[in-house]
């Protein structure tokens, strides 16, 4: 991940105050796009917005399924607020997409992805780990837990501390994972006021577990605000404003860093290089191979300009692959395989993902879907290019 | 240390080719012949950057990153950019944090591998920016002698139960002047403080060494450039009285204890992008590695020593190699505005006015070995890597081997126009001060006392287009 971080107004103003934040030139390689770009833009804002929408949903399904383990913990509870985690992430991951051209989710200042899916987590800043059973803001009865105390922790000092999000909500479900064939295994004791055991401070594990995923929500909802339709001063009315090469350019750079950079790159090469059963996103619940499937299937909702919503009904229009296909049908069809590879080796890949990095058949698979994803990040540079997005070339 | 210029033109003939010969040396005359060198478009060579801009400007790995190295610059980045974590953890590999630190990554400072800045309000923290410290005196190798309860370095960050050393804060005066035309200017002049000191008092004569983070792009282009064109650049005795001495840093390498060549930081205290990537390790973030062992916690700070290790060391070599290898290949992004004609005519002024007797434009980079990307390149990084007298204004007063006080590094200039784009501020030199070229060019001294004076006789048209010129590097 590309971390984001939090400045000041200030940033706004020096852009304001400064000559030369733009060119008064010529832009050269200003190349005439197919007349469909700004249709396949809208396309991409309506499919933004259900995506959030429905990553919303389901983060208040968790919400409510997590208030329920809390107000009475038992087995059956924990397995439901689990469950209602993996159906969280669903959505969310395929709105990864959005991310690196500093739209809203994760623009300088006041982007929440940082607070919604920073990894990796500092799991003893928030509860106790193997070998320090009072580790953590849960187990430091002097700290308050409330959304502002936790939002304000997660900055503390001026530095980032991750105390929020869906990787704190997981571990608090899952807590560390210490098993070989499994995620793992935090009992659903932990959430029960004054029970007999090693753990203590059941009732500010159940505050803190229940304030970050109500904090969830509300940061999702931001995005769904900052993304909503006919809204006037929200980023999609700036993003509508914008040229449709510009508006062309922040679609493919998303897609362009997710796929070679981000999943390629960092998450799945790194994990490949490391050998570390838990160098892996989703660690605690072992669901880091549905990140891949979802971050991929995120890619092709983009290029196909569909989305499948969480009530199956599906959402279409002009599409990024129309504008390329019109300008290079030959490039279109490269990436239509492309992308279809990407996701049926994502799909191979075997859970837990932290073993398919230790043996030789799932090292061949990852290594697989890392070619995959550079070679698709290879074809996603040619439209770049293609479309003259770049720096235009001195003959 | 007294320096007199060496003239410039020697500099512009060097550099600039034998169609610059005619160059009368007045700095006010603007001479009409072409600057344009087609070159100049990749400033970084095969390496360079011609993809994504904006936001991703610094971020790209060298364009002819090699199939070996390409999957390792990734593996690099990761430990770059993530946070490190208190240990014990499950992300094994990245936990270690602290206990005491500046930052809980590379990337916090070296945000999207660009370029940090001082706080801009009284109550911000010190996030991109750091403080060294000692008494103003040298160690026994030449290094910086610590403060004794403190060490060289003021960590303003600690892991849960143990304390932090103490708060710094910024304040600045303004100091009013103007350009030979008239026109008025004000610059900010910075004064430090630390607070909340949890281990006694500073020593009496504390030093203090500001310090933001340099953007990342190009480095393993510098660490080619041949030592000898270093040590032909360098005129340490101003043998040829232009002004303008320059001197090679030389540091104690503690691994072969010998002295090698310093290349990398503010004041070149560092050989190597893997030197100054396992450096950063301990003294920001508290990450130890073979070429340090050992926590850096003072005798007055046993909560520190005592806290638990993330591994022995935290940071193997197999990963600081991998990281090394990723600050080596980040790539420098392409010029944009290189042959519009306003550029042209700033870069004559810039040329003209002796900026690039320091700042020198370009090198031909050595081999590299191992890396094939960054060796035998035309690179256009506009530094000669040495060290200058920058005047009492800017001096630090805590000498560092070669370097005196008032003696910094020159910094590469590439990449400067993006920094707004990247990290959304203007702030340049070491401390942040300048609030754009234009201050920046006027803290200049001591060696470039005569440059700046250059540019302050200057019409408003002419720096306007210097500045232009440097914004579009």
């Amino acid at each position: 991940m590309i971390p984001t971080r939090s400045l000041s107004k200030w940033s706004v103003l020096a852009c304001l105050a400064l000559a030369g934040c733009g060119s008064d030139d010529v832009e050269p390689g200003n190349q005439q796009l197919p007349a469909n770009t700004a249709q396949a833009a809208a396309t991409y804002a309506q499919i933004v917005l259900a995506s959030y929408q429905d990553s919303v949903t389901t983060a208040e399904e968790l919400d409510t399924a997590v208030k329920a383990l809390v107000a009475a913990p038992s087995d059956a509870a924990l397995k439901v607020a689990r469950n209602t985690w993996l159906d969280a992430r669903e959505p969310y991951l395929q709105t990864e997409v959005y991310r690196f051209y500093e739209g809203p989710i994760d623009k300088e200042g006041s982007g929440p992805e940082g607070a919604i899916n920073a990894w990796p987590l500092d799991e003893n800043f928030i509860d106790y780990v193997k070998d320090d059973a009072d580790a953590g803001i849960v187990n430091d009865p002097a700290k308050t837990i409330d959304s502002e105390a936790l939002v304000s922790m997660n900055e503390a000092g001026g530095e980032k501390n991750i105390a929020t999000g869906y990787h704190a909500i997981e571990f608090l479900l899952w807590g560390q994972d210490m098993s070989d064939t499994g995620p793992g295994d935090r009992p659903y004791t932990d959430y029960v006021s004054g029970s007999e055991g090693l753990v203590k401070n059941q009732d500010r594990r159940g505050q803190y577990l229940t304030t970050v995923s109500g904090e969830l929500v509300n940061d999702l909802e931001s995005l769904t605000e900052a993304w909503a339709a006919d809204t006037a001063g929200n980023y999609r009315a700036e993003f509508a404003a914008l040229s449709p090469k510009e508006q062309l350019l922040r679609v493919l750079t998303g897609m362009i860093v997710l796929s070679g950079f981000e999943t390629g790159g960092e998450r799945l090469q790194t994990a490949y290089d490391s050998h570390d059963q838990e160098d892996e996103h989703s660690c605690f619940s072992d669901n880091t191979h549905r990140d891949m499937v979802q971050d991929v299937l995120g890619i092709k909702n983009v290029w196909t300009g569909s989305y499948t919503r969480l009530d199956g009904t599906k959402l279409s229009g002009t599409a990024l692959r129309d504008v390329v296909n019109a300008g290079d049908a030959g490039l279109a069809g490269e990436l239509d395989r492309a992308i279809d590879e990407s996701l049926r080796l994502a799909n191979a890949i075997e859970p837990p993902f932290d073993q398919e990095i230790k043996t030789d058949a799932g090292r061949a698979r990852v290594e697989a879907l890392i070619t995959a994803l550079r070679a698709q990040e290879k074809i996603l540079e040619r439209i770049f290019r293609k479309f003259g997005l770049s720096v235009p070339v001195v003959e | 240390m007294t320096c007199r210029a060496r003239h410039w033109t020697s500099f512009a003939l060097a550099l600039l080719g034998p169609a610059l010969a005619a160059c009368s040396g007045a700095p006010e005359v603007e001479r009409q012949e072409p600057a344009l060198d087609r070159n100049e478009w990749l400033p970084g060579g095969d390496t360079t950057n011609t993809l994504l801009l904006g936001v991703n400007a610094f971020t790209m790995p060298a364009a002819n990153a090699t199939a070996e190295h390409s999957p390792n610059f990734y593996t690099g980045n990761s430990f770059f950019n993530q946070s490190w974590v208190q240990a014990p953890s499950s992300t094994e590999a990245r936990d270690g944090l602290g206990p005491l630190f500046n930052a809980r990554s590379c990337s916090a400072c070296h945000f999207k591998d660009g370029r940090g800045r001082p706080p801009l309000e009284p109550d911000e923290a010190f996030l991109s920016m750091l403080l060294r410290i000692g008494v103003g005196t040298r160690g026994p190798h030449g290094e910086p002698a610590p403060d004794p309860s403190y060490g060289d370095q003021l960590q303003p960050f600690a892991i849960a139960g143990v304390m932090a050393e103490g708060t710094p804060h910024v304040s600045y005066t303004e100091v009013k002047g103007s350009y030979a035309d008239g026109a008025s200017y004000v610059l900010l002049e910075p004064a430090y403080a630390i607070d909340e000191l949890a281990f006694g008092p500073l020593d009496p004569g504390l030093v203090i060494s500001p310090r933001v983070a340099p953007a990342m792009s190009g480095l393993g282009l510098l660490e080619a450039i041949p030592v000898e064109r270093l040590e032909a650049l360098a005129d340490p005795d101003d043998a040829d009285a232009d002004g303008i001495s320059g001197r090679v840093q030389r540091v104690w390498d503690a691994a072969s204890g010998t002295t090698v060549v310093g290349r990398f930081g503010w004041k070149a205290e560092q050989p190597s992008v893997r030197d100054q990537s396992a450096g950063a390790f301990l003294g920001d973030m508290g990450i130890t590695s073979s070429l340090h062992p050992e926590q850096n916690c003072t005798p007055l700070e046993p909560d520190c020593a005592q806290a638990r290790p993330g591994g022995a060391p935290e940071i193997g070599d197999e990963l600081l190699d991998k990281v090394g290898l990723y600050g080596r290949l980040l790539a420098v992004p392409v010029r944009e505005r290189w042959d519009h004609t306003g550029v042209l005519r700033g870069k004559i002024l810039f040329r003209d006015a002796g900026c690039g007797s320091c700042h020198v434009a370009s090198h031909r980079t050595g081999t590299l070995p191992g890396l094939p990307e960054v060796s035998d390149q035309l690179i256009y990084p506009y530094t000669d890597m040495l060290l200058h007298d920058m005047g009492e204004g800017l001096s630090d007063r805590r000498p560092s081997f070669e370097a005196d006080g008032a003696e910094w590094r020159t910094p590469p200039l590439w990449g400067l126009r993006l920094y707004r784009d990247v990290n959304h501020h203007d702030r340049l030199l070491h401390d942040g001060r300048a609030r754009g070229v234009a201050e920046a060019v006027l803290w200049h001294g001591g060696e470039a006392a005569a440059a700046r004076d250059r540019f302050i006789a200057m019409s408003a048209e002419k720096r306007a287009l210097l500045v232009e010129f440097v914004e579009s590097l």
